[in-house]
């Protein structure tokens, strides 16, 4: 049985506690978009701001969560910070998958083969901290909790896409 | 001592899905304001139905659809007097109480409502009485009133009148599935009948724990659903004024619920087969009615008492136990509360209390409770709830308060 410490790696609960890039961006310029998590009523509000050049030039992260789903928020925020668009939505694809792979071989041991296809697909990106939230997919639950930043972080880029 | 008490280790027995352990410990049970568990007794009398007495019913003339016919209508019965209700076919079964919530919204209301009328919620309501009343108002251009909730997690019910002036529908619970306060409904329906509305009241959470009588809480509608009330899922009540029900039109349409059909249109049957289209759930209503039996069989004022109690062990327990670190939403009063315990454990989300709880084998429900509106009221987005029923006792108690501390010391508060 997947134990605490698989869910609550000491990383996480640091972003949990100390919360990286938290706060609010004056909309305009920064593009503000809202993700709730319907079953718990997790609320998490993203404010963009991105460049001429396409970058990600700063990231806010305001809202209510569960450690899993602020620590994740957290780490997005860092993870994307500075990073165009094109690779900050790289990056969410591998989070995801990092998340979804594991979701279809809960409890079973078969998960071994694909995660090395996970591997291959994702090779040149470095998840660094965010590996850390591995463990959430043992608690199928608590999934949602850690998706709900990145969904929200592709609701921003599609809106933004929109706008302009 | 000689007030009799509630024999939770004989009740225990009955339910056999509490005996089992998870990870080497006691199952602890703590949601039956979500869905309650079921005694072998409902278990058996579903099973009885679908092993010897299993056909349609209203329709076939052989002997296994009339005993399968008879066994849904004397759930019908039993359900009647469970609430008291002087006549069964003002009891209407529905899929859950949602349901019939929905059908007073769109049947009575799409009848009865105009642009520009009122409809009265208050702030402590579950989804299931705002969704059906907003999409009702939202098609007929009505408008929403709000009756407030107080810090004590009481209705406010200072501008009443104002605020039923000129209403045509009062639409409120009779108990919070958040904070547990029970509603003063006899007072509430009067008001509304003063007011010339209509009173519905969403009964989810009192019918399974206190005893109900229609007449006395003087309402027009009542809902509840038998999945909280130690029977199955997939059938609730809609318990309806006869007069009232008479004057609606049907809500779903086809076969069980007309008198005729021709190619020019249909006569819709009376109640309640107007209100019952299509095959029913039978074997869930002779769950039900087996549930209705096994509830009057204990006594509902012995039900009731018992979780005073336990409200009051819990709410001194707990605060005894975790300290200050620990909310408990609502009224203070174990008395005039029911068993259901709103916590909030400082900074630890309810979401991660929950889930060390879960490694305790206690079964609590985190999140918004179907709430979101008065979550927002007292500015909370999410609650970790344990609720208890008869099942339930003292070491349950001991186990959630052994959880909590152990939750607050894992995230080292
Ligand atoms: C107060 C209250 N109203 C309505 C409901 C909805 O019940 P159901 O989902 O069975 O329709 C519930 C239970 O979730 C409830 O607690």
């Amino acid at each position: 049985m997947a134990g605490l410490e698989d869910l609550y790696r000491e990383i996480i609960l640091d972003h949990y506690r100390t919360p990286r890039n938290k706060g609010e961006l004056e909309t305009p310029p920064a593009h503000r978009t809202e993700g709730f998590n319907p079953l718990c009523g997790d609320e998490i509000v993203v404010y963009i701001d991105t460049d001429d050049n396409g970058l990600v030039s700063d990231i806010k992260i305001g809202g209510q969560g569960c450690s899993i789903s602020q620590s994740s928020a957290s780490m997005m925020s860092m993870a994307v910070k500075g990073k165009t668009v094109d690779e900050a939505r790289q990056i969410t694809s591998a989070f995801k998958r990092l998340m979804s792979i594991h979701e279809t071989n809960v409890g079973g041991d078969g998960s071994e083969a694909e995660a090395d296809d996970f591997d291959e697909i994702d090779a040149d990106i470095d998840l660094g901290d965010l590996e850390a939230l591995q463990g959430v997919v043992k608690f199928p639950t608590r999934i949602k909790c850690a998706t709900l930043a990145w969904n929200t972080l592709s609701q921003a880029f599609d809106e933004i896409a929109e706008d302009s | 001592m000689s007030t009799p008490t509630l024999d939770v280790a004989a009740i225990r027995k009955d339910f056999p899905i509490l005996s089992q352990v998870q990870d080497g410990k006691r199952l602890v049970f703590l949601d039956s304001a979500a869905s309650s568990q079921h005694p072998t007794q409902v278990l058996d009398a579903m099973n009885d139905i679908y092993l010897h007495s299993y056909a349609n019913v209203h329709r076939g003339v052989y002997q296994l659809a009339e005993r399968a016919t008879s066994a849904y209508e004397s759930a019908r019965d039993s359900v009647a007097r469970f609430i008291g209700a002087p006549d069964p076919n003002e009891v209407i079964f529905t899929k859950n109480a949602t349901e019939a919530i929905n059908l007073v919204a769109q049947s009575w209301g799409r009848q009865n409502l105009k642009p520009g009328d009122a409809i009265v919620l208050t702030l402590m309501e579950h989804h299931a009485n705002i969704v059906p009343w907003q999409m009702i108002a939202a098609e007929l251009d009505c408008e929403i009133r709000w009756v407030p909730v107080t810090d004590e997690g009481e209705l406010d019910l200072t501008d009443l009148d104002q605020l039923l002036d000129g209403a045509k529908v009062f639409a409120f619970t009779s108990m919070s599935n958040v904070l547990g306060t029970i509603n003063p409904v006899a007072r509430l329906t009067q008001a509304a009948r003063a007011a010339g509305a209509i009173s519905v009241v969403d009964a989810c959470q009192s019918v399974p724990h206190f005893s109900t009588d229609v007449a006395e809480l003087g309402a027009d509608f009542i809902a509840f659903s038998a999945h909280k009330m130690l029977g199955p899922s997939g059938i609730g009540v809609l318990w309806g004024k006869k007069d009232l029900l008479d004057a609606m039109p049907p809500f779903l349409g086809g076969g069980g619920m007309i008198l005729n059909v021709t190619t020019e249109g249909f006569t819709a049957d009376g109640v309640p087969g107007k209100f019952e289209a299509g095959t029913p759930p039978i074997v869930e209503a002779v769950g039900l009615g087996a549930a209705v039996d096994y509830l009057e069989n204990i006594g509902m004022d012995l039900i009731r008492q018992h979780e005073v109690e336990l409200t009051a062990y819990a709410m001194r327990t707990l605060t005894e136990r975790v300290g200050d670190d620990l909310l408990i939403m609502g009224p203070s009063e174990p008395a005039a509360r029911g068993g259901v315990l709103s916590l909030s454990l400082a900074d630890v989300h309810a979401h991660d209390v929950s889930q060390v709880l879960d490694e305790h084998a206690v079964c609590i429900r985190p999140g918004h409770h179907c709430a979101k509106p008065l979550m927002r009221r007292f500015d909370v987005n999410a609650t970790a709830r344990a609720s208890v029923y008869i099942y339930n006792d003292i070491d349950d108690i001991d186990a959630l308060a052994d959880a909590l501390v152990a939750a607050r010391d894992f995230f080292s508060l």
